[in-house]
């Protein structure tokens, strides 16, 4: 018995020894993120090597702020993530209902789009889309053009038809008998069952709108009306800028978003594994 | 479940008003645009203008190359890594098991913008940090954004950072999914580990694979971010160019929306190609 337990420690040590320098590559740039976000700028262009914190952070943000208005992109990206999150678990959870509680005609046409859609790359539609709200709806540099197109989230409808589907049918026929209306089922009795499956999504949804870039970038780059990554984008690649403002500013949209993930890691791998964002 | 088209109807009425609205008809209209010369004004039919133009671009060729060669080698270096970090996750001898799960699963809420300022920082010539180690243990540093290679190798680097722990907890909810009792009767037949891993745990995981790797393809596919902001457009001159990029480029800086349309299409097409070809790779042999 004592070779076997031997052996079972050597495995431990061998998976250790694997898995904690990956673990350790795998945290670096994010260490160096924060690292570089305390740093002045002649600290980080300089031939040392720091791999320990600063105290210049203050100071890194004051420029980043006199480089572009940081804040006010704070602001709309906080907005914006927030009116998306609500209408868009809103949207997806009536839709995820009608599928998963209704016969109706076109159901499996409807069913269709929303599979078939789930693997269009975005980039079929988004220079389409541009030109629509661009051009003939004249929305550029508005929330609306921030907020409503990417409204459509088929994943999001398929996580919350299934969460509905798993729910007893004998509980809204009793209902039906009382003669409660459709839309009082839905709202008093199948949302409140369907509450930790929104909260799952809707920290998903929060989180692409919070990181989404493409979009943003192409349809509202007027100073002014740009989200928080579009803004920080503007200035990398720029030769006069203050590099310890950028990171703190990387900082800045990064730190929130990790201190959700640690405190509901388990909605957010559900989320991920279910395959609900990209 | 009761036959009500109406009550079904209103409530998906707003979700496919937003579907028809900036999906359905945006992708009939590129359709059309991608046959028009938007280079004149007003916008004329031709067939010549972009797509008889694609076939004979350089920089297309340019760009589709350097999109194919960062998927043939990342997405299977990623996919790889990704199954290994599950496995060595899922193992009950693992201690310290959150901070590990922290370590991989931390990338995939970072956002781009700010995932590609630290690497374009890391990796500067002079004063990154990464040059800065590799001097340190006495070799000599790469310029990795003057030299095509290297740049393409630093945008592989970043994409496998940030999404391999993304595929990773796909992976992971497809190992726990595995009965232990598989394992268990291996054991008793003396399979040793590394053999179970061959023949028990890949075979099942087969399906779950398949399903990241079609993901990772799309993705990669319409890479943008990363040549854009990290190897500042695509550099050096060009040697970074995806068709992502390539796209952008036309669409929004060239504002030739008929010719950014057709090259919207063909990714569409080669997406949808390679999903197939997944797809039918992984087939079961019957």
């Amino acid at each position: 018995m004592k070779s076997k337990s031997q052996s079972l420690l050597l495995r431990q040590i061998a998976l250790h020894a694997a898995l904690a320098p990956l673990a350790v590559i795998w945290l670096f740039p994010l260490w160096m993120m924060f690292v570089f976000s305390t740093m002045p700028d002649n600290g980080i262009f300089s031939p040392d090597i720091v791999l320990w914190p600063s105290t210049n952070f203050v100071e890194n943000f004051k420029n980043l702020q006199a480089d572009t208005d940081f804040i006010g992109a704070m602001v709309i990206s906080v907005g914006v993530a927030l009116i998306y999150t609500v209408l868009s678990v809103l949207l997806t959870s009536m839709a995820g209902w009608a599928l998963a509680r209704y016969r109706f005609v076109g159901r499996s046409i409807v069913i269709a789009i929303i599979l078939g859609t789930i693997t269009l790359p975005f980039s079929v539609v988004v220079i389409p889309q541009f030109i629509m709200v661009a051009r003939e709806f004249k929305l550029a540099n508005t929330w609306v053009a921030l907020i409503v197109p990417p409204l459509f989230n088929s994943l999001g409808v398929l996580f919350m038809r299934q969460s509905f589907s798993m729910m007893p049918g004998e509980l809204f026929d009793a209902a039906r008998v009382e003669g409660v209306k459709e839309w009082q089922i839905f709202l008093r009795i199948a949302l409140p069952l369907a509450r930790p499956t929104m909260a799952a999504l809707a920290i998903i949804l929060f989180l692409a709108s919070w990181n989404n870039y493409l979009w943003p970038l192409l349809i509202n780059s007027k100073p002014g009306m740009m989200t928080a990554p579009v803004a920080l984008g503007t200035l990398i690649g720029l030769t006069k800028v203050s590099w310890g403002g950028i990171m703190a500013g990387a900082v800045l949209l990064t730190a929130p978003i990790l201190v959700v993930f640690v405190a509901l890691q388990r909605h957010f791998i559900a989320g991920i594994a279910a395959g609900a964002i990209k | 479940m009761p036959f009500r088209t109406r009550s079904a109807y209103a409530f998906l009425a707003p979700y496919l008003l937003v579907f028809a609205t900036f999906w359905v008809w945006p992708i009939i209209n590129s359709f059309l645009i991608s046959f028009q010369n938007t280079r004149i004004n007003p916008w004329k039919y031709s067939f010549q203008a972009n797509w008889g133009r694609l076939f004979y671009d350089p920089a297309f060729y340019n760009a589709l190359y350097n999109t194919l060669i960062i998927l043939l080698i990342q997405v299977p270096v990623m996919i790889a890594l990704a199954t290994v970090m599950a496995v060595m996750l899922n193992s009950p001898l693992l201690k310290a098991r959150p901070l590990f799960r922290f370590a991989f699963f931390a990338p995939v809420v970072v956002g781009e913008v700010a995932y590609a300022a630290v690497f374009r920082l890391m990796f500067s010539l002079d004063f990154g940090i990464i040059n800065k180690l590799i001097s340190a243990v006495g070799l000599s540093p790469v310029s990795w954004f003057d030299n095509a290679n290297a740049a393409m190798a630093l945008i592989i680097l970043a994409v496998t950072w940030r999404w391999a722990g993304y595929n990773a907890i796909i992976i992971l909810a497809g190992l726990q999914s595995i009965p232990d009792d598989v394992y268990e009767a291996a054991t008793l037949d003396r399979v040793n580990k590394i053999q179970q891993f061959f023949h028990i745990t890949l075979p099942l995981l087969k399906p779950i694979i398949l399903f990241c790797v079609v993901l990772s393809v799309i993705g990669t596919m319409q890479l943008f971010t990363e040549p854009f902001l990290i190897t500042n457009r695509g550099g050096p001159g060009g040697g970074t160019e995806t068709l992502g990029l390539l796209l952008y480029r036309q669409g929004f800086t060239s504002l030739n929306f008929g010719y950014a349309s057709a090259i919207a299409y063909t990714m569409a097409a080669l997406a949808v190609a390679i999903s197939l070809l997944n797809l039918w790779v992984g087939r079961d042999p019957k």
